[in-house]
């Protein structure tokens, strides 16, 4: 990855469209095996209701625990606005 | 959506050639996995290297708003580690690995399975999709009880393409740079934070 930084750091003025299809074409690739291991798994064939549930669980648990703080921090930046009409900028 | 519908329909026509057998991962003779998943992460790096000037131009969005990135990384770790304790069969590790994907369910389920096994990649695919659509549909819901913000903190790395249409109906056309700044930046952490979480 530091590589491609790099190249992409140095193609910076290049046109990169073609980037984009061939990092799809790679993502498709990948999950596709993903799947084909998944599958070839009986474990986790016979167990994909309850691997799906726990899927589940764990996002509700990241959407609830980061939407908790969004609200905090929208409380404080609203405060911060009131106080400072003027600009509203700098809080901290 | 047509690009979710996309990547869940090349990991179900896997899943189908390998239940009939007709294809085995062990049959390339490499680890063909490791090696598209280094050129990705050559491609990827590409991508973050020309594109330092996008994350810059952003950077006009004042005050404490800018913490919002940092804001869902921690409130998504948090959440998931106070999941954990429901799942005693998985390490906290696991399972912050997992949330460490904002909904980037391509790289993190493809970074999850080279590390930890394809059963936590499955997990993590399923888990970041979940991320999308739970946010698609709940935006509305979301904003009535949590604010503007929590749509996009939601959204996760899908703040900046797939939820952003749903973000700017829901909390204001106001939003959308900050929406797009934040997806950047979650975006730009997952490959970093995947694996740290895998190295334990």
């Amino acid at each position: 990855m530091a590589s491609g930084i790099l190249a992409g750091w140095l193609l910076r003025r290049r046109n990169l469209r073609l980037l984009g299809r061939i990092i799809s074409v790679l993502i498709w690739l990948l999950l596709f095996l993903l799947g084909v291991e998944a599958g070839g798994d009986e474990r986790i064939v016979k167990g994909i209701a309850s691997l799906g549930m726990e899927a589940l669980v764990v996002t509700s648990g990241g959407v609830a625990g980061s939407s908790i703080l969004a609200y905090a921090l929208w409380r404080v930046a609203v405060r911060g606005k009131t106080r400072e009409s003027q600009k509203g900028g700098e809080v901290r | 959506m047509k690009g979710s519908l996309k990547i869940v329909g090349f990991f179900i026509l896997g899943i189908i050639a390998g239940m009939t057998g007709l294809l085995h991962i062990d049959d390339f003779g490499f680890d063909v996995s490791f090696t598209a998943l280094a050129m990705l992460m050559f491609c990827v790096g590409i991508g973050v290297g020309s594109d330092f000037s996008a994350l810059k131009s952003l950077r006009t969005q004042s005050g404490v708003m800018l913490l919002l990135p940092l804001i869902t990384i921690i409130g998504t770790l948090a959440g998931c580690a106070g999941i954990s304790l429901l799942f005693p069969g998985r390490s906290v590790s696991d399972l912050l690995a997992v949330g460490s994907g904002f909904g980037y369910y391509s790289l993190s389920s493809i970074f999850i399975t080279e590390y930890r096994g394809a059963e936590l990649g499955t997990v993590a695919l399923l888990a970041n999709i979940c991320r999308e659509i739970i946010t698609l549909l709940g935006a509305p819901l979301l904003y009535r009880w949590f604010g503007p913000l929590a749509p996009i903190s939601s959204g996760g790395a899908t703040s900046m393409d797939t939820t952003l249409p749903i973000i700017t109906n829901v909390s204001g056309k106001e939003f959308v740079v900050l929406s797009i700044y934040h997806g950047f930046v979650v975006d730009f952490s997952v490959p970093f934070l995947v694996t740290f979480f895998c190295s334990f």
